[in-house]
C-alpha cells in the first residue's frame, strides 16, 4: 500500500506545476476521480508506467488487453464511473478493439489510454506502430491523438466528459512517446473542457408531452418498454412511478433487467427473441407502447414490419439518431429519460389498467412454460436449474456477470434481478469472453458485492488467462461454467435452422476444475441437481475465489424463440405434451 | 432523392474521415463533397451530396451531430438554394480550331485562362447541367477534352436568414422557420 500525504498528492491538481507528461496523464486521471486502472504495459506506454508509483492509483495487471477493456467496461457498468484501460502501441491497441466495440454497442462510459510510437516516426511503420485512432473510429464515440504534453490533460479531462455525458461510450486517447517524456506545465482547472452541449437535435415539446400524455390516459392496451436508459439516466423511481400510477406492465429488455424490480407485480419479464411468451404476445397486442431508454434493437423486434401493428408508440429517447431508425415513434420525446418523465408524469393521473393487467396475467398462466422445481428430475442437470438456485441461494443480489449464448438467455429467464447493475452482460454486440473480465471489473469496482461469473465452456476460454488476474489481485469472484460440451446458442440454431448438421460446435475443453487448481484457485466439477446447492453454497463460503463446472444437459435448448425474422408472436415453444405452470411460490 | 448537407466543422486534421466515415458506415455513395474554410474562424465548412431516402435525411443529420467535431449540420434537402460547380476542362487546339472553341466558351460564358500553342485552359462555373453541356459540345463538336477538374457541388440557401450559419452564431433561431 502507499502512503501518500493527502495534502500532498492533490496539491498539483490546484497548484499549476511543471511535469512530464506521463505524470500530467495520471495527475489527471486523479484528478477526474480515477481510483483503478486496468492495463498492460509495452515499449510506447513506459514512461507512463514508470511514473505511476507517485499516484494513488491501483493498477490491475490484465493478461489480455482485451480483458483491461472489458474490466474497465464491467467496473462501469457496476458502479457508474467512468472506467479505464490502458495499453501499449501496435498489438496492445488492437487488442483493445474487441471491447471498444462491446462498450459501445452498450452505451458504456470507458476511457482507453493507448501508447503510441513517438510523433517523429508516425506513419512510417515504426516498430509496434498501428493508426489506433484510425482503427477505433467507428467503434468509438469520439478518439484523440496527442503529440505534446500540453495537449494531454485537456484530451484526457474532455475524453471523460464526452464518455460520461449525453448517451455514453467509449473514449480513446493516443499518446504519443515523446509527448508521454516531454514535461509542460499542469493546470488541472485550467484543462478543463467547455461547459457541455447537449445534441442539437434533443427536443421535449409542450404539445408532444400532452400527446404523449392524452395517448397514455386513453390507451386500453398499454405496455412499457423498459431499457438501459432507465439505468443510464437514474429513472428509476420515475419509471415505477408511471407503471404504478397508470397500472401499466412494464416489459424489460435484455440490458434493461433490474432498472425496475424483477418482484414487482408490474414486471412482466424480458421481451424479444427469448423473452418470455406473454410478455411478446402482451407487445403485439398493445394498443400503445411506452419505450423508456431503448432502442428497438432487431433482437427485441423481430421483423419490423409485423411488430405491434396496431400500437402507437411513444419513444423517449436520449439520441435523436435512434429515433424512427428501427420503428416509426407516433409521439418522440428526445432527451435524457428522468428530464423527460419528470415533465410527463405531472400531467398524468391516475389510471385503472385492472383488465389489461388481468388480461396479460391470465395469458401468462396458459401458456408459462417453466417452472423449475417441478421440471422432472431426471437425473440430469439443466441450466436453468443452476441459474434458479444460484437467483434462490443468492437471494437475487449478487452481480451476475455472463457471457454470451445460451447460459445469457438462461440467466435472464431464471436469475430475477432486484437491483439496478447487477446484471452486466454484453447485449449489444454480444461479445463472447466478456464474463470473466467484466466480473473483475465489477469486483474491483465493488469489493463488498457478491460476484458471480456465469458463461459457458466455450466463451469462458476466450478469456480464461484472466484467472491469473484474479488470484493476483486477490478477488473473491464465484465463477459458474455452465458446461454442455457445445457451442450451445450455435447448436441451437443448427438444430432449428440447419437440420441438426453440428459443424464445428461439439466442444472439447479442458477440465475447469484442474485449470482453477493450476491457478490456485478452489473448483468443484456438479454433475446432478442434488448436488448444486450445496456446491453454491461451498463457492459462496470459501475465502477466495471458486470455480463450479456445471456438467449440464447437452442438447438443451432456450426457449421459448423467435426465429430472426419472424414476427413477435410466432416463436418456437418447447416442445412436449406437459406445459409446466409457474408455481406462485417463486 | 438527393439530399445536399452542410456540416460546419472544426478545422483540423481528420475530421473529414469522420464525416466521410459516417456515409461510408450508411453504405451510401457520396456523389460530391467540397471543403473550404468558411466566414467563421477555425470552422470549415462541408458540402455533401448523397442519394438517399428521404426518411434517412434526419437520421443522417442526428448522426452527423454526433461527432465530437461537428458544430452544425443543415439538410438543404429540397429548400430554395443557390447550387454551383466550378470545373476547368484542358482542350487539345489546333490553329484551325482555337476560335471554334473560343466561340463555344462564349455561349457558356466561360472564360479562357489559360493559352498555350497547343492547347487552352477553360473556367466554367455554373449549375451541374451547364457545365456538363459545355464538356458535351467540346467533345461532340471538336473532341478535344484532355482534362476535367471539377469542384463539386456548393450550395448556400437563399435569402437572409436561412442559413445554418445564424444557429451556428447563436443568434436567435426562433422566429424563422427551419425548412424541413
Amino acid at each position: 500500500m502507499k502512503t501518500i500525504d493527502d495534502s500532498q498528492q492533490h496539491a498539483h491538481l490546484t497548484t499549476p506545476t511543471r511535469l512530464t507528461g506521463a505524470e500530467i496523464l495520471w495527475a489527471t486521471l486523479v484528478g477526474e476521480g480515477v481510483t483503478d486502472v486496468f492495463g498492460y504495459p509495452g515499449g510506447a506506454i513506459l514512461p507512463v508506467y514508470d511514473a505511476l508509483r507517485k499516484f494513488p492509483i491501483h493498477h490491475v495487471l490484465v493478461r489480455h488487453e482485451q480483458g483491461a477493456a472489458h474490466m474497465a467496461d464491467g467496473y462501469a457498468r457496476a458502479s457508474g464511473k467512468v472506467g479505464v484501460a490502458i495499453a501499449t502501441s501496435g498489438p496492445g491497441a488492437t487488442n483493445l478493439v474487441t471491447g471498444i466495440a462491446t462498450a459501445m454497442l452498450d452505451s458504456i462510459p470507458i476511457v482507453c489510454i493507448t501508447g503510441q510510437v513517438s510523433s517523429k516516426v508516425l506513419g512510417t511503420d515504426a516498430f509496434q506502430e498501428v493508426d489506433i485512432t484510425g482503427v477505433t473510429l467507428p467503434v468509438t464515440k469520439h478518439n484523440f491523438l496527442v503529440t505534446r504534453a500540453e495537449d494531454i490533460a485537456p484530451a484526457v479531462r474532455k475524453a471523460f466528459q464526452i464518455a460520461a455525458s449525453g448517451r455514453p461510450g467509449p473514449v480513446l486517447v493516443d499518446i504519443t512517446k515523446d509527448a508521454q517524456q516531454a514535461t509542460a506545465l499542469f493546470d488541472f482547472e485550467a484543462a478543463k473542457p467547455a461547459a457541455y452541449k447537449p445534441h442539437p437535435m434533443l427536443h421535449v415539446a409542450d404539445k408532444a408531452l400532452d400527446e404523449a400524455a392524452a395517448l397514455i390516459l386513453n390507451a386500453k392496451r398499454p405496455v412499457i418498454l423498459a431499457g438501459h436508459g432507465v439505468m443510464q439516466s437514474g429513472a428509476m423511481e420515475q419509471l415505477r412511478t408511471l407503471a404504478e400510477r397508470t397500472e401499466t406492465p412494464v416489459a424489460v429488455t435484455l440490458l434493461g433487467i433490474g432498472g425496475f424490480p424483477a418482484s414487482h407485480p408490474l414486471n412482466v419479464g424480458m421481451m424479444g427473441m427469448h423473452g418470455e411468451a406473454w410478455v411478446n404476445h402482451a407487445i403485439q397486442e398493445a394498443d400503445l407502447l411506452i419505450a423508456c431508454g431503448m432502442r428497438f434493437d432487431d433482437r427485441v423486434i423481430g421483423t419490423p414490419s409485423t411488430y405491434a401493428v396496431n400500437a402507437k408508440k411513444i419513444h423517449i429517447e436520449v439520441d435523436p439518431s435512434e429515433i424512427n431508425k428501427n420503428i416509426k415513434a407516433d409521439v418522440a420525446l428526445i432527451g435524457d429519460l428522468k428530464e423527460v418523465l419528470d415533465q410527463l408524469l405531472p400531467r398524468i393521473p391516475k389510471r385503472d389498467g385492472a383488465a389489461w393487467l388481468k388480461t396479460v396475467e391470465a395469458s401468462k398462466g396458459a401458456i408459462a412454460v417453466r417452472d423449475i422445481k417441478n421440471l422432472p428430475d431426471s437425473g440430469h442437470l439443466y441450466a436453468a436449474h443452476v441459474m434458479h438456485d444460484l437467483w434462490r441461494i443468492t437471494g437475487g443480489n449478487a452481480i451476475v456477470a455472463t457471457d454470451v449464448g445460451q447460459h445469457q438467455m438462461w440467466e435472464a429467464q431464471y436469475f430475477h434481478h432486484e437491483h439496478p447493475c447487477t446484471l452486466i452482460t454484453s447485449g449489444g454486440l454480444g461479445t463472447m469472453g466478456f464474463a470473466l473480465p467484466a466480473a473483475i471489473g465489477a469486483k474491483v469496482a465493488c469489493p463488498d458485492k457478491e460476484v458471480w461469473v456465469v458463461a459457458g465452456d466455450g466463451g469462458f476460454q476466450m478469456t480464461a488467462a484472466e484467472l491469473a488476474t484474479i488470484v493476483q489481485e486477490k478477488l473473491k469472484i464465484n465463477i459458474a461454467i455452465i458446461n454442455n460440451g457445445y457451442l450451445g446458442m450455435v447448436r441451437q440454431w443448427q438444430e432449428f435452422f440447419y437440420e441438426k448438421n453440428y459443424e464445428a460446435t461439439p466442444l472439447v475443453s479442458p477440465d475447469f476444475v484442474k485449470l482453477a487448481d493450476a491457478h490456485g484457485i478452489r473448483g468443484l466439477a456438479v454433475h446432478t441437481r442434488a448436488d448444486l446447492a450445496t456446491a453454491v453454497d461451498e463457492a459462496r463460503n470459501h475465502k477466495g475465489a471458486f470455480l463450479l463446472n456445471f456438467m449440464v444437459e447437452q442438447e438443451d435448448s432456450v426457449y421459448p424463440m423467435i426465429p430472426a425474422g419472424s414476427a413477435l408472436h410466432e416463436m418456437i415453444r418447447r416442445p412436449g405434451q406437459n406445459p409446466l405452470i409457474e408455481s406462485a411460490e417463486d | 432523392m438527393l439530399h445536399t448537407f452542410v456540416i460546419y466543422v472544426e478545422d483540423r486534421p481528420g475530421v473529414l474521415t469522420r464525416v466521410a466515415s459516417l456515409f461510408r458506415r450508411l453504405n451510401i455513395n457520396i456523389e460530391s463533397v467540397t471543403v473550404g474554410h468558411s466566414e467563421r474562424k477555425d470552422l470549415s465548412r462541408i458540402t455533401v451530396v448523397c442519394e438517399s431516402t428521404s426518411e434517412a435525411g434526419n437520421r443522417i443529420r442526428a448522426s452527423l451531430y454526433k461527432l465530437e467535431n461537428v458544430v452544425e449540420v443543415d439538410d438543404i434537402a429540397k429548400a430554395p438554394a443557390v447550387t454551383r460547380e466550378l470545373a476547368l476542362i484542358k482542350v487539345r487546339v489546333t490553329p484551325e480550331s482555337r476560335s471554334r472553341v473560343f466561340e463555344l466558351a462564349e455561349v457558356f460564358r466561360a472564360r479562357i485562362v489559360d493559352l498555350a500553342p497547343e492547347s487552352l485552359m477553360i473556367e466554367i462555373t455554373g449549375v451541374e447541367s451547364k457545365i456538363e453541356g459545355l464538356i458535351e459540345v467540346l467533345n461532340e463538336v471538336e473532341n478535344c477534352v484532355l482534362e476535367i477538374c471539377r469542384s463539386g457541388k456548393m450550395t448556400m440557401r437563399r435569402g437572409q436568414h436561412t442559413s445554418s450559419v445564424e444557429h451556428a452564431m447563436n443568434v436567435g433561431l426562433a422566429n424563422q422557420p427551419h425548412a424541413n
